[in-house]
């Protein structure tokens, strides 16, 4: 029951955004380049705040014009001549792709648009952010596994393991597995330097 | 923002006009382009009608309404001698009638309305003044010598562009004259101000009165008078106000009113000075300034703070020993908690004054440091790093308009000298450069700038023309470094003018090259000087001989973008050690050139050529010998190109027409010359050829390679971070169309990129190959905000070798400090130092519980 509202809405929108994305022929000697910006936030269906929007730039050509958007989201360019053209948005917290447009003389009314980023064709100029900008790093909460994780944590750990469980191991340890141990390391006498590289201990 | 729109509305008046057409539009914005006049709706945008008057060919100056009429007239000039008026119904456009009179003597081409049915004009030579009557039957011109009128003469007039209601302002030079026209159509002088500097437009308040604003200069005051027009003798407000002296003169005034607590008619003026700055005054003060002359800014340079001397602080301290004494009583307060709000106020900001951030002093990481900006009014700001305030700012007087120097602007700004012997008793200071006039062959003006006082050191003008200027690597004695101009007729003037800077040059003259590029014919060429001046007495001047040129072929080529190291970049190695073990030489000269030409078809506009048909070369130039050391072709690419030059390694930025998407390639060159001479033993033997010499004729074997990747945005700047001792990897800033600036790992533009690298080359820290540049949003460096308008980014070393301080500019300023591999010779600021002495403390505690522990067993097993 819940999806037939979204069906519609989607239904009216793509009724409008047909009218409306296309290319009009104007008297001058271009053409016409009407389209829209759609942004739905995140979770909540509809457009994100007004003043965001308003912030919302549309460059045609990188930087030829620039055009701002209407309150609800379309934008033109007139006297845009035949051609290829390059389209993008500048909107603060959002990526767009860029939306190639081919303008063509030969048969005026129709658009032709390429999102550049995946080369998906856009059946009408309706513009929707690739995905949302998170611009800061989300600073981790605390919790005690960073702590122990940290020098300090690994340093204290490391302490209380020598404290605590070596005098266990000495106590566990066999007394005379200890002793035969010591009396080999007497015989050897200090380890020289030869027999601790690689090479010296494959030659000895 | 791009010059397209702005073209059009340079030829385009804007009119505002209350008409209420239909109840759901609004009121209409008349707008005149392109010869066409056009109805617009304020409130949606719609175009009501549109009226082509471009038949015509008329120049419409003023669009009038009549009060309380739908008609509006459209006047202007066909030529420089004929008047036109049409008058148009305002609801549907339509044209009612058309009336057009020729004036003999021409106009000089402003047209101001005075009353509903007079305008007033000069005539060609600027010597008399014409009053035109347009809305009854004929056009009527009556002619009015100044000197009729006004007893003196003065020279030309200049019409101010104020709307008074039937009276007009006239300026003479220095002088200001009110002119009222009569209902007759005659001619009064009201009155004459000498210092006058601007009159705002008449503003209507209670009962039909209307009032305007005169600001005068006097001394160091501004005095603003709010007069009304129909009563010259009546003051509504005088108000004197002291202003800066650094803010020049007053350009524009703009008033309105407001009610005051008692009910009365106050008056508020925000002023326009001449340094770009906005004030608003009211009740003889001044509420707020705005420094908007930062929003325009040409050239940045910066200079170290001075160094902490030991003892000035308890001079400054006696100096001043009430402040200091009322400070403590201040801070006494705060802490007794008797404090109220003001003093709180004054604590804080005594608090900030003294913060690390704020200090005047240099500081052991070189973060805090004094950005030296020239803007376009001809201002020069220093702005401190720390917290961005203005520490000094100094109208140049020297780029201020004078009777030699009409449209006078500032080019560049150069460090001239930094004492690092004298650091104790000697301030830095810098050189500015700038033009008479905006075409490059206009006289130079300099100016020397003390960076810790702000004050002029000292001034020249009006010498010869600057085409480029070049700072040598030498410094003298009082270390100035030495400076060439190269002036139009590519004569090279030194500066500082003394004995001993000839004496060093004369040392180097051989040394000493340089190149000019010549975007329009196609040319760049290399210099080196040759010998005095012939014919002049001028010892401080010197001829050029041309060394060497490349053409390029006009036809197919344009160069569109060119790009060299910056002179002061530090390079820490020039060996790098790759994967199997091997070494590459980085070639490193600081004679590279990059030059990017496209083909003339599609260096202009997008979507105008074929991909077959455009063509982008790059080329890297020795600018020493002329020599191309290497040459790449893009087919079907197209600029504009931004590129940045570091190192060994050069990234431009440019749109491939064939994928329809930006493109980042990375060119790396190496040194081959150093790969005979790693055997230990020629070197020691001594059959290594380091020491053969550089000849023009030899070909340096040098290696390239380079790799392309897409990325997403168009950009407007690009610029690399830069260290103190060049070992911290580089990350490129990118200033893209959104106004951000994206911090790119060096990394992911490295040619040697595969698509699996090997394990070595993976430790070596090489990634994956990728078709397209990740942009990851945390990277951005502005984070979530935009610099408005963004033109240049500007990197500076820190003394900290992991930090790069940036400075972006454009409409906005924008400065922030970047560890482009992370700040790994200081502790971050999240530094946990509680838990270090945590761990401190529990480390000695438990040193003290074990060793208690284990005496008492000791003892026990003594015992047992």
């Amino acid at each position: 029951m819940r999806s037939q509202p979204v069906i519609l809405v989607l239904l009216v929108h793509l009724c409008i955004s047909s009218l409306s994305s296309s290319l009009a022929i104007s008297p001058g000697e271009g053409y016409t380049v009407n389209g829209r910006v759609k942004i739905r936030s995140m979770g909540a269906q509809g457009l994100v705040l007004p003043g965001k929007l308003s912030n919302i730039k549309v460059v045609l050509n990188g930087g030829q014009r620039v055009t701002l958007l209407r309150p609800d989201g379309y934008f033109s360019f007139d006297n845009v001549p035949a051609g290829t053209h390059l389209i993008e948005v500048d909107a603060i917290g959002y990526f767009f792709s860029p939306v190639r447009v081919d303008v063509s003389a030969r048969n005026p009314g129709k658009v032709q648009a390429t999102l550049t980023e995946n080369r998906r064709g856009l059946s009408e100029l309706v513009l929707e952010p690739l995905r949302e900008e998170q611009y800061y790093e989300i600073r981790e909460p605390f919790s005690l596994m960073s702590v122990v994780k940290s020098p300090m944590g690994l340093m204290m750990g490391f302490m209380l393991v020598v404290m605590f469980l070596m005098p266990k191991l000495m106590e566990n340890m066999d007394p005379e597995e200890m002793r035969r141990a010591q009396e080999e390391m007497r015989s050897q006498g200090v380890p020289s330097l030869a027999s601790l590289l690689p090479g010296g201990a494959a030659r000895s | 923002m791009s010059l397209g729109p702005m073209m059009q509305w340079m030829q385009s008046i804007l009119h505002w006009v209350n008409v209420n057409l239909k109840a759901n539009k609004g009121n209409v914005i008349l707008v005149f382009s392109k010869g066409c006049l056009h109805a617009v709706s304020s409130i949606d945008g719609e175009v009501l009608w549109e009226k082509d008057l471009s038949a015509e060919s008329i120049e419409v100056q003023q669009i009038i309404r009549p009060l309380g009429s739908d008609m509006i007239y459209a006047v202007g000039f066909v030529g420089s001698s004929q008047f036109d008026a049409y008058q148009i119904n305002a609801k549907n456009g339509e044209l009612v009638k058309h009336k057009s009179a020729d004036f003999p003597d021409g106009f000089y081409g402003d047209l101001l309305l005075v009353s509903s049915d007079i305008l007033v004009s000069l005539d060609a030579t600027r010597t008399s003044l014409v009053t035109i009557d347009f809305q009854k039957g004929e056009i009527i011109f009556k002619k009015t010598h100044v000197s009729d009128i006004v007893d003196e003469s003065f020279g030309t007039a200049v019409l101010l562009p104020s709307e008074l209601s039937g009276m007009f302002a006239v300026r003479f030079n220095t002088l200001l004259v009110f002119i009222k026209v009569t209902i007759e159509g005659k001619l009064e002088v009201v009155d004459k101000i000498t210092n006058a500097a601007a009159v705002s437009d008449a503003l209507s308040f209670s009962e039909g009165q209307q009032a305007f604003a005169l600001v005068e200069h006097v001394d160091r005051k501004i005095l603003l008078t709010m007069k009304l027009v129909h009563d010259w003798n009546s003051d509504l407000l005088k108000e004197s106000i002291a202003m800066d002296l650094q803010r020049g003169m007053v350009q524009k005034v703009f008033i309105n009113t407001y009610i005051r607590t008692d009910r009365s008619q106050g008056f508020r003026a925000l002023i326009v000075m001449e340094d770009h700055s906005l004030l608003l005054l009211q009740q003889g003060e001044i509420v707020w300034s705005r420094e908007e002359g930062l929003a325009s800014v040409i050239d940045v340079t910066t200079s170290e703070l001075p160094v902490e001397k030991k003892g000035i602080l308890v001079v400054k301290v006696e100096q001043s020993l009430f402040e200091w004494l009322k400070g403590h009583v201040l801070k006494l307060k705060g802490t007794l908690m008797l404090a109220g709000p003001e003093d709180i106020a004054a604590i804080q900001g005594m608090r900030l004054k003294s913060s690390e951030k704020s200090k005047m002093t240099r500081d052991h990481n070189g973060f805090w440091k004094l950005l030296i900006v020239l803007t376009k009014a001809g201002k020069l700001y220093a702005l401190h790093t720390g917290d961005g305030r203005v520490v000094w700012s100094l109208l140049l007087p020297s780029l201020r308009e004078s009777g030699s120097c009409k449209r006078p602007t500032g080019l560049s700004v150069y460090q001239w000298q930094v004492p690092h012997h004298h650091a104790m008793d000697e301030n830095p200071s810098v050189l500015v450069v700038g033009r008479c006039r905006p075409n490059w062959d206009a006289p130079v003006a300099l100016s020397f700038v003390d960076t810790y006082t702000g004050k002029e050191l000292k001034s020249m003008g009006l010498i010869h023309s600057c085409a480029q200027v070049i700072p040598l690597p030498f410094t003298d004695s009082t270390e100035q470094r030495l400076h060439l101009l190269i002036d139009a007729e590519k004569h090279a003037h030194l500066y500082p003018r003394t004995s001993e800077a000839i004496g060093i040059l004369q040392h180097e003259f051989s040394n000493i090259y340089w190149y000019s590029v010549e975007a329009d014919n196609g040319i760049i060429r290399g210099h080196v000087l040759t010998s005095n001046c012939i014919g002049m007495v001028d010892e401080y001047c010197f001829t050029s001989r041309e060394l060497w040129s490349i053409v390029f072929p006009s036809e197919s080529e344009k160069i569109i973008a060119t790009a060299t190291r910056k002179l002061n970049e530090v390079v820490h190695t020039q060996a790098k050690a790759i994967a199997d073990q091997d070494v590459m030489y980085k070639y490193i000269s600081k004679n590279l050139l990059f030059v990017a030409t496209s083909a003339p078809k599609a260096s202009g506009e997008f979507g105008m050529a074929q991909p077959e048909e455009s063509c982008l070369v790059v080329y890297l130039i020795d600018t020493v010998t002329g020599r191309i050391l290497h040459r790449m072709t893009h087919h079907g690419s197209q600029g504009p190109v931004h590129a940045v030059l570091s190192e060994n390694w050069v990234v431009y930025h440019y749109f491939n027409l064939r994928a329809h998407r930006y493109e980042m390639s990375v060119m790396e060159i190496y040194d081959q010359s150093w790969v005979d001479n790693k055997d230990v033993w020629k070197l020691v033997v001594g059959k290594h050829n380091l020491t053969s010499p550089i000849s023009l004729y030899s070909r340096p074997a040098v290696v390239t390679k380079s790799q392309s990747y897409f990325f997403t945005h168009s950009v407007k700047a690009i610029a690399v971070t830069s260290t103190a001792k060049g070992i911290t990897s580089k990350q490129l800033l990118i200033g893209t169309i959104g106004d951000q600036v994206l911090a790119l790992d060096k990394r992911y533009l490295d040619p040697r990129r595969s698509l699996d690298p090997t394990q070595a080359e993976k430790e070596e820290g090489i990634i994956p190959l990728t078709d397209s540049l990740p942009i990851i949003p945390q990277s951005y460096v502005t984070h979530a905000l935009n610099v408005e308008g963004l033109r240049g980014i500007v990197t500076l070393p820190a003394k900290l070798e992991s930090t790069t301080l940036v400075f972006a500019y454009g409409v906005d300023i924008f400065f922030t400090r970047i560890a482009p591999s992370r700040t790994y010779d200081s502790l971050t600021e999240d530094f946990s130092y509680a838990l270090l002495l945590l761990t401190i403390v529990a480390l000695i505690a438990a040193i003290f519980v074990t060793w208690i522990m284990s005496e008492r067993k000791e003892l026990q097993e003594k015992w047992t």
